[in-house]
């Protein structure tokens, strides 16, 4: 009923307006994904069909050549096998420290918490830069190591504010009341915060789980070893260096110039595991995207 | 009991008891042991890997040597910093490097303002929440992967976008070895990641809006446009003045993963920028101290632009960031 009258009110304006709102945002939604559909679709098209030009987004042969081919080798194995280890290993350990720092910046009581807040958050306005962290990256030996995938950004200061704030929106009496039942610090957070903060826990640790999933600049900067490349990397190799696009003469020996399918199919792969952990986590991370946009 | 201590700390003591509030503080501090102990991991990361290589732009001051290490190596002043300024080099980087953030401000700071306005529009919630998820996508994807697709869809021989141009009788275009191409190209991939994802802080603000705004404004006959340009946009005003002081203070952090993927011998001249020179200079051909002092340099830029952007947002009557 009201939905009618609704109806009967809107002016021919505000038609067109809607009309034309809703093809506009379309195209958008389009654009954005289609790069995504056309890559995925050559990926499993046959060579010969990439070369004609009119190729866009569905193969009329369908053909696994291009997985095949590079599963043929251990060399991508190896990456993948860093990139989930980083992946998993650096999720938990950033989640951890990050955790425990913000939920004892969000306690009141604490005294000096201004102060060491101001410090983190100042980390974010500035930084010593490339060059003196990669000093004290080799200093603590790091270098060489996948630890100095994770070690050097064990905790993302906006990750962590995103958590502080969401923790200090807890109703407080639950501290309280755990506190008289005789828990500590310790208990109240792994049994009573941690367990109510689920939504905000996976929303960050979607995010640290996609960065280290991402992880490249790292990986150039401190690992030269090409046996412990994490998968970005690869692609790199794969896709940008073997188009004869190089910059600093880096080559990739191990495989020949790779035909368009192939890199095709190696997008896919450094792309599909974030793809897949995308539509479980999308509910979360609107919401704790917003957290952080009220940080005090 | 923990409640009553709160309370008194934070009400207004008279001046002889200063001593008794501080007998207290150190009480307090000492209950929260275990609070300290938990964040200690914390302070300790920061204090490592961020606080120490902020002391360690002193070797841009010095003629760095790694087996000399900072104590050893010789102090050489600003030497360092007068090479940048008196190299040529250096002018044509800044020059990109403002090119490039001119692009961030002007070209795309404004688009996920207008997207989020124009999904504000949308009445069927599910086809608004479905454009959502397919622009939010290329945010959680790796500049490796964004730069990736482009070359792939960009390159001049099968490249889609060539053969489309071929189709419709235009000339190929070199769009990945080209200086012109370059600032459109890195501009575009940046508005394919980041506009969608941009959208969420704008739409969190506009929900905030009073409904009967909207109402007042439609009586008096204001058409949706005008609603949108004389209510949705003043309520996201400090919401958009927050951001572009962010934005102003990432100044010169346009993305060292990104502009290095696109960086070739062909568009050099536009596409090198302070990261990429940093990491050229410093890691590559092992000038520490120098690339130091530039990425010093950067740094102190960055951090007057936050300063200054949050003096404007301040004057504007806005609540600045800090």
């Amino acid at each position: 009923m009201t939905k009618k009258r609704r109806k009967n009110r809107v002016s021919v304006g505000s038609k067109v307006f809607d009309t034309f709102n809703y093809i506009l945002l379309g195209l958008i939604g389009l654009i954005t994904i289609l790069p995504f559909i056309h890559v995925l679709g050559s990926s499993f098209a046959t060579s010969a069909e990439i070369a004609d030009t009119t190729f866009l987004l569905f193969p009329t042969e369908f053909s696994l050549n291009a997985y095949r081919y590079i599963f043929s080798t251990d060399t991508i194995f190896k990456a993948l096998g860093v990139s989930i280890s980083v992946t998993i290993g650096g999720t938990i350990w950033s989640m951890f420290l990050s955790t425990l720092t913000a939920y004892g910046l969000s306690r009141r009581d604490l005294i000096g918490r201004r102060h060491i807040n101001f410090l983190i958050v100042f980390t974010m306005l500035f930084n010593g830069g490339m060059i003196p962290t990669f000093l004290v990256v080799q200093q603590t030996g790091l270098l060489d190591s996948l630890l100095a995938l994770i070690v050097p950004v064990s905790i993302n200061a906006f990750n962590m504010i995103i958590l502080r704030s969401f923790f200090l929106n807890l109703p407080q009496g639950l501290e309280e009341s755990a506190k008289i039942d005789g828990a500590n610090d310790f208990g109240i957070l792994f049994r009573i915060v941690i367990p109510i903060s689920l939504p905000a826990i996976a929303t960050i640790s979607l995010f640290y789980a996609v960065t280290y999933w991402n992880t490249y600049m790292h990986a150039i900067l401190y690992l030269s070893d090409a046996g412990k490349w994490p998968v970005q990397v690869l692609l790199r190799q794969i896709v940008v260096l073997a188009s004869g696009i190089s910059y600093d003469g880096s080559s990739f020996t191990d495989v020949p110039p790779p035909e368009v399918t192939v890199k095709m199919a190696t997008i896919v792969v450094a792309t599909v595991p974030v793809l897949l952990v995308y539509p479980f986590l999308q509910k979360y991370f609107t919401k704790g995207a917003l957290l952080g946009s009220v940080k005090g | 009991m923990a409640n009553t201590v709160v309370t008194e700390a934070n009400t207004k003591i008279p001046v002889d008891y200063k001593k008794k509030r501080r007998q207290e503080l150190w009480r307090r501090t000492k209950k929260n042991k275990m609070l300290y102990l938990m964040i200690l991991p914390g302070i300790i990361y920061f204090l490592i890997y961020k606080y120490l290589p902020m002391y360690g732009l002193i070797i841009s001051f010095m003629d760095y040597k790694p087996y000399l290490g900072i104590t050893g190596s010789e102090w050489v002043g600003f030497e360092h910093f007068r090479r940048l300024f008196s190299s040529p080099e250096f002018w044509s980087i800044f020059r990109n490097t403002l090119v490039l953030f001119a692009l961030q401000i002007f070209v795309f700071f404004p688009i996920p303002i207008i997207i989020s306005l124009m999904l504000n529009e949308v009445r069927h919630s599910f086809y608004k929440r479905g454009i959502q998820t397919l622009i939010y996508i290329p945010h959680f994807m790796s500049w490796v992967v964004i730069v990736s697709i482009s070359f792939v869809m960009f390159t001049l021989d099968d490249g889609i976008i060539n053969s489309m141009l071929e189709v419709f009788g235009f000339e190929k275009i070199n769009f990945l070895m080209s200086s012109d191409w370059f600032r459109p190209m890195y501009i575009l991939q940046v508005i394919w990641r980041e506009a969608g994802w941009g959208t969420i802080i704008f739409l969190a603000a506009i929900t905030a809006v009073d409904p009967q705004l909207y109402e007042a404004a439609k009586i008096d006959g204001a058409t949706r446009l005008r609603q949108m340009w004389h209510i949705t946009l003043p309520a996201i005003r400090s919401v958009i003045i927050v951001l572009l002081i962010l934005k102003i203070g990432d100044v010169l952090e346009l993305g060292f993963e990104h502009v290095y993927l696109l960086l070739n011998s062909s568009n050099r001249e536009v596409a090198e920028i302070f990261d990429t020179y940093v990491y050229v200079a410093g890691i590559q051909q092992g000038q520490f101290s120098y690339s130091t002092a530039v990425g010093f340099f950067k740094g102190a830029v960055g951090l007057v632009m936050v300063i200054f952007a949050n003096k404007l947002a301040k004057l504007f009557d806005e609540e600045g960031i800090y």
